[in-house]
């Protein structure tokens, strides 16, 4: 037992620290999300997922070049070509106000006549345009909505998991409480109560989905804390003699962030789901606002005549669907990574 | 400053009770009993081992003493202080004085900071080094626990468990501490590592004149280490002596069921002796047995031993045991 000196084992210790070389992504992520992200990587259907958010934000950001606004100043107001109700069919010319022809128009399509590419809606609103610059509306209220409700969430799960005891009774009766009501129904109602104090836009929409969408990450991280809370790491530090504050922001919140974060990132898909069925409904955003929601709401009365005027359902309703899928294809992937059973394959 | 310089740590009659609580109104409907009036002295620059079978409470112990749990009852002096009537932030102070090294080396480091931020985590908050002098100081002390500096900006989990437990060990000499509690620093590793860290702790030892509460399960490897050992059973000590008395003539049935279990490299031997084998399992430490906490499982027990808890007395100089038929075994 006492042949082994702790001298003389340094050069073994630097072999096997060789064969240890791992690239600087993992350092930082540390080897646990390090699989997650890897396992994210290898899955086909996540791959998918990433593709489907990939080509959505391309198409926010490029929206002034993929249909450049009528009104530059207002560019989400969704260009009408006429006042009649009855939509218009695809590839259906422009008659009044035409905006200007992007550059790539005329190369694909052969003329530099500008028409209704997907058609127009009822009132002549062009679907097109508003599925272009709904998508940066899509992206807006869910990033907003999610930073929001992440933050919220953070803050109070932290207070509740930190404090303990009488406060995290009280807070965890509180989000309980928060949990019974209907998501829906109770969004539609403060939405609707609020529209007409702060007027029509996309806060009262965003408000009433940040008011109840907070509690899950408030639970997460709350539970995850509790955990991070009793490893020995957080005992070490108070040992050492670190301060409470130091602890909580240095030690604890870095190691029980990672799957609230996650969390949020993949809630974006459900929050401009929520937010077009609100939207849907009426509640929020003035009528012509270029927001998936509303270009589905303008096929409303036309639901009996579908087989004539698919084009003004299938579109928004097919690029609301393809959004939400890439984000719950990412979503479920990484349910099958974080799966325990999971560990040790991929 | 104490009477008695010689000895650095005095734990006095110290209780550590957790409450249980339940139903809707969070009652206290009881309390895990987990040390119920432990008694010792560490003198200085010795090691003390404290052995025990899981959930005696050896680690409450060791982490009731650096003040992690609020004691139910007792006195910890330290150098002449009484930590108990600390203050925070002179308890924070007090820390430089007295480290811990911890069992599982996976789940002791944090896994989001590099071993520099880990190992100069103590220096920085006790404002005992700055900027460049930190770097330094945490690439002497990882070579102090031979380990190269370049390891410096890597994370814990690019080590082995053996690596792990020396950059515990770095951290926890970062203070310079004069105490450091070591909870089964060795018990989480391959038997290969364990002489390793051992060895390097009793280097250490010599070199910067620690003093150690060693806290272990085996019972071969506290022989190694330790000048003096004391035995716990469900919350108590049950015998304390200098370690070749002890492991010579055990005096507490407890401690001998313990030493005869002890495998020994030899057939021949291990056929001859004999082998004293407890009956039945530690009761629970929420509704521990009257008297003396033993008697349960104990081979010799009697009417007296569930009337009254034995004495913790010195029958031989330096040689403590709570037994009433501890006379039984003088020879």
């Amino acid at each position: 037992m006492t042949e082994t000196t702790p001298s003389g084992d340094n050069t073994l210790l630097r072999e096997t620290a060789a064969i240890r070389e791992i690239g600087r992504l993992e350092r930082f992520l540390g080897p646990e999300n390090y699989r997650i992200m890897v396992g994210l990587l290898k899955t086909p259907a996540s791959i998918i997922g990433f593709v489907l958010i990939g080509v959505f934000i391309i198409i926010a950001l490029a929206a002034p070049v993929i249909a450049p606004p009528v009104t530059p100043n207002d560019p989400y107001k969704i260009p009408r070509d006429g006042f009649s109700s009855e939509p218009q069919p695809m590839g259906s010319p422009w008659t009044r106000k035409t905006p200007p022809v992007p550059f790539w128009y005329e190369p694909i399509m052969g003329t530099d006549q500008w028409v209704h590419i997907l058609g127009t809606s009822q009132g002549q609103y062009d679907v097109f345009y508003g599925i272009i610059w709904g998508t940066r509306t899509a992206f807006r209220t869910g990033l907003i909505v999610t930073i929001a409700t992440f933050l919220i969430g953070i803050i109070i799960g932290s207070v509740s998991a930190y404090y303990g005891g009488i406060v995290d009774n009280i807070i965890m009766r509180v989000v309980d409480i928060f949990l019974t009501l209907p998501f829906i129904l109770a969004a539609l109602i403060l939405a609707a109560v609020l529209t007409p104090r702060i007027g029509k836009s996309l806060f009262p929409a965003i408000i009433a989905l940040v008011t109840f969408g907070w509690m899950g990450y408030a639970r997460i991280i709350r539970g995850d804390i509790l955990s991070i809370k009793e490893r020995d790491y957080i005992m070490a530090a108070r040992v050492i003699g670190v301060k409470d504050s130091r602890i909580l922001f240095r030690h604890i919140i870095p190691n029980a962030i990672f799957p609230t974060l996650v969390l949020a990132s993949l809630a974006i898909g459900d929050v401009v789901l929520s937010f077009a069925a609100l939207s849907f409904l009426g509640i929020g955003t003035e009528v012509g606002y270029a927001d998936w929601g509303q270009v589905l709401s303008f096929a409303r009365n036309w639901i009996t005549s579908l087989n004539t005027y698919w084009y003004i359902v299938v579109w928004p309703g097919l690029t609301l669907v393809l959004y939400v899928m890439g984000f719950n294809l990412v979503g479920d992937a990484l349910r099958d990574v974080l799966d325990p059973r999971m560990r040790g394959k991929s | 400053m104490s009477a008695n310089n010689d000895v650095l740590l005095h734990v006095d009659n110290l209780v550590m009770h957790f409450p249980i609580y339940r139903g809707v109104f969070q009652r206290q409907v009881g309390a895990v009993h987990a040390v119920d009036g432990v008694s010792f002295d560490v003198k200085r620059g010795e090691t003390l081992g404290l052995v025990g079978e899981s959930g005696c409470g050896k680690s409450t112990t060791g982490r009731t003493i650096l003040q992690l749990y609020k004691a139910t009852a007792g006195k910890v002096l330290f150098d002449g202080a009484d930590l108990m009537s600390l203050k925070r932030e002179e308890m924070r102070w007090m820390r430089r004085q007295m480290q811990m090294i911890f069992q599982d080396p996976y789940a002791s480091l944090n896994p989001r900071m590099t071993v520099a931020d880990i190992v100069g985590e103590p220096l920085m908050v006790h404002n005992a080094a700055t900027g460049k002098e930190i770097q330094e100081r945490v690439a002497h002390l990882l070579e102090l626990v031979n380990l190269s500096p370049s390891f410096a900006g890597r994370y814990p989990h690019e080590f082995s468990g053996g690596q792990r437990q020396r950059i515990g060990v770095a951290r926890a000499l970062a203070l310079q501490p004069s105490f450091i509690v070591c909870d089964e620093p060795i018990s989480a590793l391959d038997v290969s590592i364990q002489a390793q860290v051992v060895n390097l702790l009793e280097e250490l030892q010599e070199q910067f004149n620690l003093t150690y509460l060693f806290i272990a399960h085996d019972l071969s490897m506290v022989r190694h280490i330790s000048k003096r050992v004391a035995v716990m059973y469900l919350g108590v000590i049950v015998e304390l002596a200098e370690r070749d008395e002890l492991y010579s003539q055990p005096l507490h049935p407890y401690t001998q069921a313990l030493l005869s279990a002890v495998p020994i490299p030899d057939p021949l031997a291990d056929a001859r002796r004999k082998r004293v084998i407890l009956e039945g399992d530690v009761p629970s430490p929420v509704n521990p047995p009257s008297g003396c906490r033993f008697r349960t499982r104990c081979p010799i027990a009697d009417k007296i031993c569930a009337e009254t808890r034995p004495e913790f007395r010195q029958l031989k100089p330096g040689h403590f045991v709570a037994c009433h038929f501890a006379e039984r075994f003088l020879q």
